[in-house]
């Protein structure tokens, strides 16, 4: 080093390149990484076109369902207390409701935002430009990963602020404190979902060469869980646990355990059993209640915020985990692999 | 002359004792003779030096045991087919592969454990390489200059700068989708520089450019050696093209470095000995045999070799008799059309080694002729 120094003495330059002031708290690059993804997502045509399906869906869902509710409102005269969780979670015959397609579109929204994070990078040479930058190789993918959740969070706090000022204008009425909370709740969940995905997007396209590849199986294995999971799981509660006799309880819970547990392997699954806690306070149980467990209980009493988390609080540990599972695959994946590899 | 502001003049320009013989060929205004490792008498440590650097890939030894040093202010060719481990040597010299063996020192650094440290003074010019097409050049730029901690004021006047320098002012507002192949490569150069480099390293930069294309970019390069005072590696299978801006060249086969030093040093190496060589050009052909015999019989020459279809005869000399020897083909009324000292170009330095070496790997074969 000292040897280095005493070279530099008949050059003199510029400071000393590495006591450059570098924003980052010692990971340097990861906020100039982080900002280039959030303004390339931001402008791209990926992102409005994706955002703009789940907007007007959602909205065309919410407005349905606001039409419905206020049909209902005025037959009823008596207030539902959580009429307003209704406009996201009614449907009517011909529209599903609102949680239905963010449940089934907003994760398009995370593959789209990850699927060619790495390849992309690779297959337009750009990413041994960036890795020869005196910055961690982490910063790259953590960067990437940070950037596309703060779009999706964006996007979806965004979705469910304007559903809700939809609903203020059709129905006349204001969300309570424990609306309000459930549906930061839903938010929060649905953005750990998508979170999910955009990570799956990205181990996907730190494994695969090729853009369209990674983009194909992303898209693959949400249609696999959004879709055919549930029917293959159920063909296989009924192998594993069948039913000859509908009338046997004793058989009949079986199944549906091995149903219900089987389900609780797919992200999509877990998500909806979630939203659907979070959103109906009326859910007390997410298998089958027993006459004896509902003894004493008053009929139709919503639970609390705080019951309906308990109940869902393993869905959302085993979001998370999934979510934190992909990523870190992604993560050692990227930082094992050889720049060159291919 | 100078416009980058922040590589003061003041700094000498490495001059070195011109070894004018050596056979490189001036390139316009940038020949320079090769940068000596020595001022004010002192001899300065390597700011490049490996030492047995290996690396293997399965049972494939991409690069065996490589010994090489690189002074400051430099141009050092790594000349040599695809395949011969020229950019796996880059690659763990800016640490982004880890040697199988050995060690490199970058500045005094061990680019693998201290990476940043490195990469922050290094830049390098991967082959083929690319960009953010829906970017504008400026922005790309730009993004490096982040990448780099550079503070954004300064940033934006350095790429400028560096826009002008490079030639593409006036495009620097177009996204790079629209930039040409010579463009994009001098767009590169551009961003190698935005960080301030001690040491630019090149991967191919001339590939897939025209000849006008190459040129102006063997000139840039040349001249930011001299402005930027930056030590270049450039790594190329042209060697045609590289050898006239550098002043050392290592020839790089199968992962071994079998020969370096300047073009006139190979040059002798070739030669094996015989000191001198000159090319004699008879008018008649029917008198090469007596101009043989003649010439046998000057002094200082050892022998003569002929090629009586052409006209052509070689001789070898202790020492430069090509006077005597003109004036003795003249005295005897045999019409001298060519007397020329044989210098060994880099074809024949190439040819001979890499005959040694892969030959099905040599690309840009009509670069490539037989020792006359």
């Amino acid at each position: 080093m000292s040897s280095v120094a005493a070279t530099r003495s008949d050059a003199p330059r510029e400071g000393e390149s590495g006591a450059r002031g570098r924003p980052g708290w010692g990971a340097p690059g990861l906020v100039a990484v982080y900002r280039k993804e959030l303004a390339d997502h931001v402008s791209g045509w990926r992102f409005l076109v994706l955002s703009g399906l789940v907007i007007v869906t959602g909205i065309a869902a919410a407005y349905v369902a606001a039409q419905t509710l206020s049909d209902t409102l005025a037959a009823a005269g008596e207030l539902d207390p959580f009429v307003f969780l209704r406009l996201y979670t009614t449907g009517s015959g011909s529209l599903p409701p609102f949680t239905f397609f963010v449940a089934i579109l907003a994760p398009l929204l995370g593959i789209a935002l990850g699927f060619d994070g790495i390849n992309g990078e690779r297959s337009r040479g750009t990413l041994s430009r960036l890795v020869s930058q005196p910055i961690h190789r982490d910063a790259i993918i953590n960067g990437k990963f940070l950037a596309g959740l703060a779009v999706i969070s964006l996007m979806l706090a965004a979705l469910v602020v304007l559903v809700g000022a939809l609903g203020l204008q059709l129905l006349g009425l204001a969300p309570t404190l424990e609306e309000f909370l459930r549906l930061a709740a839903f938010c929060g969940v649905s953005i750990v979902y998508v979170a999910f995905w955009l990570s799956l997007a990205l181990l996907c396209s730190t494994l695969l060469r090729q853009t369209v590849a990674s983009a194909l199986t992303a898209l693959a294995l949400w249609l696999f869980f959004s879709l055919f999971a549930g029917l293959l799981f159920g063909l296989i509660a009924d192998a594993v646990a069948p039913v000859t006799d509908p009338l046997d309880p004793a058989q009949v819970l079986r199944h549906t355990a091995w149903e219900a547990n089987l389900g609780r392997l797919s992200p999509t699954i877990l998500y909806q059993e979630a939203v659907q806690t979070l959103l109906n306070p009326q859910v007390r149980s997410l298998g089958p209640l027993l006459l004896e467990q509902v003894v004493g209980a008053v009929a139709g009493a919503p639970l609390p915020l705080g019951q309906s988390l308990l109940l869902i609080w393993p869905h959302l540990t085993a979001l998370l985990a999934l979510t934190i599972v992909c990523f870190a695959a992604a993560y050692i994946a990227f930082m094992r692999q050889e720049i060159r590899a291919w | 002359m100078n416009t980058f502001a922040s590589s003061p003049s003041s700094a000498p320009a490495p001059e070195a004792p011109a070894a004018s013989a050596d056979g490189a060929r001036a390139w316009g205004e940038t020949a320079q003779a090769p940068a000596a490792p020595l001022v004010n008498g002192q001899v300065r440590p390597p700011v490049i030096e490996a030492r047995g650097l290996s690396k293997r890939y399965g049972q494939h030894w991409a690069v065996r045991d490589l010994d090489l040093q690189i002074h400051e202010g430099e141009i050092f060719g790594l000349l040599g087919p695809n395949g011969a481990g020229k950019t796996t040597t880059i690659l763990m010299l800016l640490g982004l592969t880890d040697p199988t063996s050995g060690t490199a020192r970058v500045l005094g650094r061990d680019p693998w454990r201290e990476a940043l440290a490195v990469k922050a003074s290094v830049g390098y010019l991967p082959e083929n390489v690319g960009f953010y097409d829906d970017l504008t050049g400026r922005k790309n730029l730009l993004y490096t200059a982040r990448l780099n901690g550079l503070p954004e004021a300064e940033a934006r006047e350095r790429i400028q700068e560096l826009l002008e320098t490079v030639g593409l002012a006036h495009a620097a507002d177009r996204p790079v989708r629209v930039y040409s192949r010579g463009m994009r490569q001098r767009l590169g150069l551009a961003d190698v520089l935005v960080k301030s480099p001690r040491i630019v390293i090149l991967d191919e930069p001339t590939l897939g450019i025209d000849p006008a294309g190459i040129r102006e970019i063997l000139d840039l390069i040349a001249r930011l050696a001299r402005e930027e005072r930056v030590t270049i590696l450039i790594s190329s299978h042209l060697l045609h093209q590289v050898q006239q801006i550098c002043h050392r060249v290592g020839i790089f086969v199968g992962g071994r470095l079998i020969a370096h030093g300047s073009v006139g040093q190979l040059s002798q190496q070739l030669a094996g000995g015989a000191p001198l060589v000159v090319d004699v050009e008879v008018e008649a052909k029917a008198d090469t045999a007596r101009a043989r015999e003649l010439l046998q019989r000057v002094e200082g020459v050892s022998g003569v070799d002929t090629e009586p279809e052409a006209g052509r005869l070689q001789v070898r000399c202790s020492r430069d008799v090509r006077a005597a020897l003109a004036r003795t083909l003249l005295e005897n009324g045999i019409g001298l059309v060519g007397l020329a000292v044989h210098t060994y170009g880099l074809d024949d330095i190439y040819h001979r080694y890499f005959q040694g070496g892969d030959a099905g790997e040599q690309r840009g074969g009509n670069a490539i002729r037989r020792p006359a």
